[in-house]
């Protein structure tokens, strides 16, 4: 086998795989097929173009070729099954019919939209999109979500499984249920972004990995179907992704964003990210994505912590917080105002807040507000409840750190 | 794709209803058959007496047992159902949430399983 064919379909596989596995399950309608018969195709891609020249469009070959290798297949099956069968089935001819050559960008969108179909629970609408359309293994899944890679696997059956059998279909959908349906398509990519940037376990205050596939995904969404929203998304995940150096300190502990040294934030994606935002903001179309923009953006543009605007801040938290209410919204709208109202005051506004029993930066930012109250005895209680919450490394050095501030010896 | 639609809701609901209620409630299921009939998408669909009319068959070591129930502890029960005929499953949610009881209730969409030739 030579390597040049084996770097051209490498190549292929990495700029234009995703591309052909869509448009192949738009075809197939099936995804388990299209996935099998588009992994045989690279295999014979890699006899046939180091014995012969590569095809000029190799990605219209592989498409073709994985088209014809299943029909061969629900042949083979059929036949196995019956002897005598003259008729072709409605699949076969539906399969015969002529289709695209070439990979179809809207497939992907398409694909995005059945991934992230409601009728699939929030956790298969992550697997299936980081596996069909993030082109990540289901070992690497497994790690990224703490399961074991047999639960993982099962867990991306059963969802095809249902695609398959409930017929959720492959279509973007009609304008009038298309804003509800994008904000679910958008929910989970900034549930794999999320998952990265605030890792639930390991030795990592970010897992690169997860955040870059986010923001792939979104750019991609951006350049399929650039609504306002998700150019707010993508704002905000560049924004935020741009602080990742200067997160942790050379301990290997969380670093507050007031603490960071902002010289260590990167500029270049910083300057994108605004640029995203601006041209978001154009749409006139305004959303909790584009608002929690604005305030990283804000946060961007202070180059001191000192310099922060949290007058402005608050107040997008406040419209986010009256057109969007959730608890944790409402949290990081007390945390702003202890910068303007004293942390007395935001103590009492986040005391009154419910659900929050399992949510970690709930406890570290009242432990932090009651440390700065100087009631030491209530902080390392609240500590102590944010402890329990994670096992990120990170995120427990700094805890620890912080409760030892407190002057109480530990427990132990 | 053909998609049972199984109705559950509190059954003693419409017995609770006033007689001018009940009988608007009425009126919007005989609506959603006709809106369903007219679309092509209506194959059957019929109510059922409450659970206090069933009875449990099962057989075992070849003897045929019939008993009162079930009567699971359940907030809702089955109380009806459609089948329907429907493009995917964008359009089967559509029309379930079009019948009457998915306003109190719910309705359980499951798809028909079809065995390959």
């Amino acid at each position: 086998m030579s390597t040049l064919a084996g770097q051209a379909v490498d190549r292929v596989f990495r700029n234009e795989g995703r591309a052909i596995l869509a448009t192949l399950i738009e075809q197939l309608r099936d995804i388990d097929l299209a996935e099998e018969v588009l992994q045989d195709a690279y295999v014979t891609a890699l006899e046939k173009w180091s014995t012969a020249p590569l095809p000029d469009r190799p990605a219209a070959w592989l498409l073709t070729t994985a088209r014809r290798k299943a029909l061969d297949r629900i042949r083979r099956r059929r036949t196995g099954e019956r002897k005598l069968q003259v008729l072709m089935t409605e699949r076969e001819e539906h399969l015969a019919a002529p289709k695209a050559l070439e990979p179809v960008p809207d497939d992907e969108l398409r694909l995005m939209f059945t991934c992230c179909h409601p009728a699939l629970s929030a956790q298969a609408q992550v697997a299936l999109t980081l596996s069909i359309l993030g082109g990540l293994n289901t070992k690497e899944i497994a790690r990224a979500f703490l399961v074991p890679e047999v639960t993982m696997a099962q867990r991306l059956v059963r969802a095809k499984r249902k695609i398959k059998h409930a017929g959720i279909p492959y279509r973007v959908p009609d304008a009038s249920e298309l804003g509800e349906r994008l904000a679910g398509v958008l929910a989970v990519v900034y549930l794999i972004f999320n998952e990265g940037y605030f890792p639930r376990d390991g030795e990592r205050a970010t897992r690169t990995d997860l955040c870059d596939e986010a923001i792939r995904l979104c750019r991609h969404i951006v350049s399929l179907l650039p609504k306002a929203e998700t150019l707010g998304l993508l704002s905000l995940m560049v924004l935020q992704h741009a602080r990742r150096d200067a997160r942790v300190d050379a301990d290997g502990v969380m670093v507050r964003l007031e603490d960071h040294d902002r010289a260590r934030w990167r500029a270049d994606e910083t300057q994108v990210g605004l640029e995203i935002l601006n041209s978001a903001i154009k749409l006139r179309a305004p959303g909790p994505y584009q608002i929690q923009a604005a305030i990283s953006a804000l946060h961007a543009e202070a180059s001191l912590a000192a310099d922060t605007d949290w007058p402005q801040i608050v107040l997008l938290y406040r419209e986010l917080a009256a057109k969007y209410p959730t608890p944790v919204v409402e949290l990081n709208l007390s945390v702003a105002l202890a910068n303007l109202r004293g942390p007395e005051f935001a103590l009492r506004r986040i005391e009154e807040l419910s659900d929050m029993d399992d949510y970690q930066p709930y406890f570290a930012a009242r432990a932090d507000l009651l440390r700065r109250l100087q009631r030491y005895g209530e902080a390392v209680e609240s500590y102590d409840r944010a402890l329990a919450l994670t096992d990120n490394s990170v995120v427990v050095q700094f805890l620890r750190r912080r409760r030892r501030e407190c002057g109480v010896p530990t427990e132990q | 794709m053909q998609y049972l639609c199984l109705i559950y809701d509190d059954e003693t609901r419409m017995s609770r209803m006033e007689g001018g209620v009940r009988q608007e409630f009425m009126q919007s299921y005989w609506q959603f058959n006709e809106d369903a009939k007219k679309a092509g998408v209506f194959v059957g669909g019929d109510a059922l007496q409450p659970t206090g009319t069933a009875t449990s068959v099962r057989v075992r070591a070849g003897k045929t047992g019939a008993t009162d129930g079930p009567f699971a502890e359940t907030k809702e029960q089955l109380g009806g159902y459609y089948l329907l005929d429907c493009e995917d499953l964008d359009e089967a949610i559509e029309w379930a949430a079009r019948i009457p009881t998915a306003k109190f209730g719910t309705i359980e969409v499951r798809p028909l399983m079809v065995f390959e030739e």
